[in-house]
This record gives structure tokens, C-alpha cells and sequence, in this order.
């Protein structure tokens, strides 16, 4: 009765031989693709270091009254603005500043990313059934799998530092981007879509001033959940070397350092509420036009 | 405004069949299968049988139907936003059903326009650069947009709402943008569909007003579609009328009032004031030209005539023609007798 109890198993030496094929043609791919890989991510590389050198050589009163302004005009909130300079301060008084600067211009580079690449897949999914029904498990996947695991083949490729550190967040960050822009754009208005047609709109004239301004509140709402687990992701892309809040939260574990932990764990959750209340105040005045004032 | 000359709208032998194989189930239709037959056996769905209407340049016409009878799908052919199964529609010369991708586009910028039941107007955008909208896709200047938009805008009684935004505005007045959106872009034909039936009846009553007032300028090609046999007979220059799909009788208000073409019709007609439909020449007496009689036009309705021969105390009144001469006369039996048909009115 062995075969009751025991699943039955391939081969052990199938399976060896199967996860050697695996990883030697990987590795190979590697070693042939790399350096076009790291060519490729180039742009991406400068990017994130100029604007982590704007964040942190511009001195800290002009950083902080930016921060200040930006949340002023995007939520009209004097609660938010005010709630957005005190943290940072406090964040700044217990010595976190740079590690915080890092942070947010990481966060930064991974959103513009994430939008710039989101969003056009977004459109497309909208556009074709197809499309949507081979891009929707593609997402699934990317948010189910453990983010170690993607870790790895990232690494392998290009090393450790900020780019592959910028590519696992991205990956992990963009599925709400690419699935509301989908949303927003497939829940539009049927009578008026067809009123854009009747007046003889074409397929851009109608995406241009139709779709995206009516999909844009629920895009926003994709924003601002990309930034939040963009946010999630500091502390494993710490791991490979993406420098900011994470890193010190990662020696605290090790040295079991706990307010050393307390203290960045925290200064993650402000930058977090900031960038959480000041974009979805942004998205609710976006939506100020589709609500009915009128009785 | 009126720069380019109506033109008219011929419908022929147009059929639409809902389904898969829509194409294959025409011949059947054609062999007379009914619409319940061809649900029930082949899956489809009628909905427009041997459509032919003649829309004449310039003028009003009604389809009139209750929901189901294919009257929005029918305005939705003229301009093809809904594809046909088969025939013509030919406009201003030209077959749209022919047209391509880019001539239809051209078509749909410069020929028609259209004002939707449930406004369908761009909530991001105020009230003018709704307006606009028409003009903005043709790739007109910035500047003249802006001054048609305007113009049109105040025509319809919304000067001073151009930055309101559309969600600030009553459903009369949100119409007036739809109307003026329309308008503004200037194109020979306006395709109505149950434009008014949003609105509740006092303003409908107004827009309908405005409507006709504008109409007396503009001379456009009207196509109106509507469920109210009252604010047919009101608008309509010529009046189609569906059922199930199928055209069951075309004619002029009047026509249809005194000659309806089935029970169904004459179910419809029954409860209509007839006053405001029958006009004086149906039941005027020719010849006999009185002298010294207060005189009414051929054209003038019932009512009209009724009320002005209780104001003149007189008993008869003389009818002139367009020309203004004497072509009969009428008094307040043949109006009543008009009014209130022998047989008619009973439930």
C-alpha cells in the first residue's frame, strides 16, 4: 500500500536533469543577453541616479516647501499640506532625510515607469478582447508570485543595484496601473462614446477627448495603488541593493536593532499616507465634474 | 445660418437583422417568416422589415413607434452607426452604406448631426467646449469654434451658462446643449432621437417650441424620432410610423389622424385632440365665397378656426388660400363635425 501514502514522483534524476536544462539555458541567455539587457536599462540607470542627485543636493528648505506645494495644488487640503511638511520634518530631525530622499526618488522613477508603461498596455487591453484575455492571467501572475522569486532571474541578468531594484518593484507595481487604465477606458459611457462617433470622431480624436478624460479618475485611483506597492516593495529591493529606507530596516533585522526598524518602518508608512492622501485627493477632483450637483 | 442647401434622405428596402448569420436570414424575411417565427426557429431578431421612406430636403420628418419597433435603430442607419443588413440609404445622392471607413467619418463631420435622448454630453467639459465639439473634430480654427458655439448658444437661450459644467444643469437645459452642439456644427441634416423624452412635459412643450422657431431659419433636414403621437403630429411635416419593425403607415399628420391604416393606429389616434391636427381646408365647404365674411387661411387647424369664430360672432367664416382668395367656406358644424368624428372617440 507504498503507493497510497507516497504521491507518486518522476524520476529524481528526470527532475535533476530538467532544473540543470532550465537553469543552464538561462544562464546561457544570460551570458548572450546581458550586456544588451544592461545597454537597454542604460537610460533607466541615469534617470534614477539624476533624480536621486536632485533629491538630494537641492537643500532641504526648497525640497520640503516643493513637497508643500505639490500637495497644496493637487489636494486644496490645508490638513494634508500641513500633515505632508510636518512629517517630513520629523522624519528629517531623526536623521532619516537622505535614506527618506532616496526613497521617494525611487518611488518616483518606479511610477513614471510603471505609468509610461502601464498605461499604454492598459489602452491596448481595452481596445481587444484578445489582448485583454492574454494580458489578464500575465497580471495574475505577476501579483501572485512571491517577489523573491522574481528576484532571481532580474538579478541574474543585471546584477545587483538600482536598476534590476527598479525592475522587480515596477513588476510588482504595475498590474493596478495596466488593469484600472483597462477598467477606466472599458466603462465609459456607452451614449456618449456613440455621440463621439455620430460627430464623426476618429479612434484618436475619441481616446484623446473622450476616453482618457472619463477614465481619468479611475487611472488615477490605478496611481495611486502602483505608488502604494511601490512603497511595499522598499524593503526587498533592499535586498539587491536599491539604497533608501530599506536598507537600514534590512540591518535592523539582521542586528536585531528594533528602533532602528521602528523609526524607518515608520518613516516608510508617512511618505506612504502622503503620497496615499495627497493622490486620491487629486483623484476626487478629477471626479468633481461626473457627480450630479444639479437635483 | 443655413449655408449648405437641405438635402433629402432616401431610405430603400432597408432590412436589419440582429444575429450570426443575419445576411443568410434576409430571404427569409423577405418570404414573409414573421419576426416570431425567426426567433423561435433560427435564433435572430427582426428588427427593421422593408423599410422605404422618402425624407424630403428640408423638412420634418416623425418616426413615431412604441419601444421595440426599431425607430432608433432606424435614425441609427441614417448616419450608419448601426451597420444595415441590407439596402440603401441614400443621402444627398450618395448611398451610405457604400461608404468606407473615411468617407463615412467625412460623412458623419459634415453631413449630419445628432442630438441624443439621454444627452450623452462630456462631463469634463463646460458648456461650451461641448459645443464646440462637433467643430474641434471637423479641424476648424480655434476662433470660429468659438464663435458659432456662441452664436447657437445664446440661440437656444444659454447665454451666460458657457463655463457652467454639464452635471450644474437642469435636463431641459443640458438638451439646449445637446441642440446647440448639434446645430453648431452646421450640417444639413439633424437626427433627433427621442431627443425630448428625458424632459418633463412643460419643457419639452418649450424645446419643442424652440425647435419648430429655429427650424423656420435653419431648413435643415429633421429627422425625429419620438413615442409621442402628440409631439409627432406637433413637429412633423410627414409622420412614419413603426410597429414590430415594419413601416405600417407614412403620411402627413393629418393623413394619418383622419385615415388611420389599422386599429392599431386608430388605438393611438383616438385620444388625440383633432383640433390641433385637422386643418380647415379638410372640412370647409368650397365654393361660395361669402362677402363681408371674416376670412381664415386653408392651412389654419381647427382649433384656430373654432376660436376665431366665437371672437367674430359670426356663423361662417370665408377660407382663402396661400394667394389669399376665397376658396369656400366653413362654419361651427363641419369644425365640430371635424372635431368629433361620427363612430369615433368610443373605447
Amino acid at each position: 500500500m507504498d503507493w497510497l501514502t507516497k504521491f507518486p514522483t518522476m524520476e529524481t534524476a528526470t527532475l535533476r536533469d530538467l532544473r540543470k536544462a532550465i537553469d543552464d539555458s538561462f544562464r546561457s541567455f544570460t551570458r548572450a543577453w546581458g550586456d544588451t539587457f544592461e545597454w537597454f536599462f542604460e537610460p533607466l540607470r541615469i534617470f534614477l541616479i539624476q533624480a536621486e542627485r536632485l533629491m538630494l543636493n537641492t537643500p532641504w528648505p526648497i525640497v520640503l516647501a516643493v513637497i508643500g506645494l505639490i500637495a497644496w495644488f493637487a489636494s486644496r487640503s490645508w490638513k494634508i499640506t500641513g500633515f505632508a511638511v510636518v512629517a517630513l520634518m520629523v522624519i528629517g530631525w531623526f536623521g532619516m532625510w537622505d535614506d527618506t530622499m532616496r526613497t521617494i526618488s525611487m518611488i518616483f522613477v518606479c511610477t513614471v515607469v510603471a505609468i509610461a508603461v502601464g498605461i499604454p498596455i492598459g489602452i491596448v487591453m481595452a481596445r481587444s478582447n484578445r489582448v485583454q484575455a492574454v494580458v489578464n492571467p500575465i497580471l495574475d501572475v505577476m501579483q501572485t508570485m512571491p517577489s523573491f522569486v522574481y528576484l532571481i532571474p532580474v538579478v541574474m541578468l543585471l546584477g545587483i543595484g538600482r536598476v534590476p531594484g527598479v525592475i522587480a518593484v515596477v513588476i510588482y507595481a504595475i498590474p493596478p496601473m495596466i488593469r484600472l487604465t483597462n477598467l477606466g477606458i472599458r466603462m465609459v459611457d456607452k451614449d456618449v462614446l456613440e455621440a463621439a462617433d455620430a460627430f464623426g470622431s476618429s479612434s484618436w480624436q475619441k481616446l484623446k477627448n473622450v476616453q482618457m478624460p472619463l477614465a481619468l479618475p479611475t487611472i488615477m485611483a490605478g496611481i495611486n495603488q502602483t505608488i502604494m506597492m511601490a512603497l511595499a516593495m522598499v524593503v526587498i529591493a533592499a535586498m539587491i541593493g536599491v539604497q533608501g529606507l530599506g536598507q537600514p530596516v534590512l540591518q535592523a533585522i539582521n542586528n536585531q536593532y528594533f528602533s532602528i526598524g521602528l523609526f524607518n518602518g515608520f518613516a516608510i508608512v508617512c511618505i506612504a499616507i502622503i503620497f496615499d492622501r495627497v493622490s486620491q485627493a487629486y483623484g476626487r477632483r478629477l471626479q468633481k465634474h461626473l457627480e450630479i450637483v444639479h437635483g | 445660418m443655413a449655408d449648405k442647401p437641405a438635402i433629402g434622405i432616401e431610405i430603400r428596402k432597408l432590412y436589419k437583422i440582429f444575429g450570426p448569420n443575419a445576411a443568410e436570414m434576409v430571404a427569409r424575411v423577405e418570404n414573409g417568416m414573421t419576426k416570431t417565427e425567426l426567433n423561435e426557429k433560427h435564433g435572430h431578431v427582426l428588427g427593421l422589415r422593408d423599410i422605404n421612406i422618402s425624407m424630403p430636403a428640408g423638412g420634418i420628418q416623425v418616426i413615431m413607434g412604441l419601444s421595440g419597433s426599431g425607430k432608433s435603430t432606424l435614425i441609427r442607419h441614417i448616419n450608419r452607426l448601426i451597420d444595415p443588413t441590407s439596402g440603401e440609404v441614400v443621402v444627398g445622392g450618395e448611398d451610405v452604406v457604400k461608404m468606407n471607413p473615411d468617407q463615412l467619418r467625412e460623412f458623419r463631420r459634415h453631413q449630419t448631426a445628432m442630438v441624443f435622448q439621454k444627452f450623452a454630453l462630456l462631463p469634463h467639459r463646460n458648456v461650451l467646449e461641448n459645443t464646440v465639439y462637433g467643430l474641434e473634430v471637423q479641424g476648424v480654427d480655434r476662433a470660429s469654434q468659438v464663435k458659432s458655439a456662441t452664436m447657437w448658444l445664446e440661440r437656444v437661450g444659454l447665454k451666460g451658462f458657457e463655463k457652467k459644467y454639464p452635471n450644474q444643469l437642469s435636463g431641459g437645459m443640458q438638451q439646449r446643449v445637446g441642440l446647440a452642439r448639434a446645430l453648431a456644427n452646421d450640417a444639413p441634416i439633424l437626427l433627433m432621437d427621442e431627443a425630448f423624452s428625458a424632459l418633463d412635459p412643460l419643457i419639452r412643450v418649450d424645446m419643442q417650441t424652440i425647435l419648430l422657431d429655429l427650424q423656420k431659419d435653419i431648413r435643415k433636414t429633421i429627422v425625429f424620432i419620438t413615442h409621442d403621437l402628440d409631439e409627432a403630429l406637433r413637429l412633423g411635416d410627414r409622420i412614419a410610423i413603426l410597429r414590430d419593425g415594419n413601416m405600417v403607415q407614412q403620411g402627413t399628420g393629418q393623413d394619418i389622424v383622419m385615415n388611420p391604416a389599422d386599429g392599431y393606429i386608430q388605438s393611438f389616434v383616438e385620444h388625440v385632440n383633432r383640433g390641433k391636427v385637422i386643418r380647415v381646408s379638410t372640412v370647409m365647404k368650397q365654393g361660395g365665397a361669402g362677402e363681408g365674411l371674416a376670412s381664415i387661411a386653408s392651412d389654419a387647424l381647427l382649433d384656430d378656426a373654432a376660436r376665431q369664430l366665437i371672437a367674430s360672432n359670426a356663423t361662417h367664416l370665408q377660407v382663402t388660400d396661400a394667394a389669399g382668395r376665397p376658396v369656400g367656406t366653413v362654419d361651427m358644424a363641419a369644425i365640430t363635425r371635424g372635431i368629433f368624428p361620427a363612430g369615433g372617440g368610443q373605447i
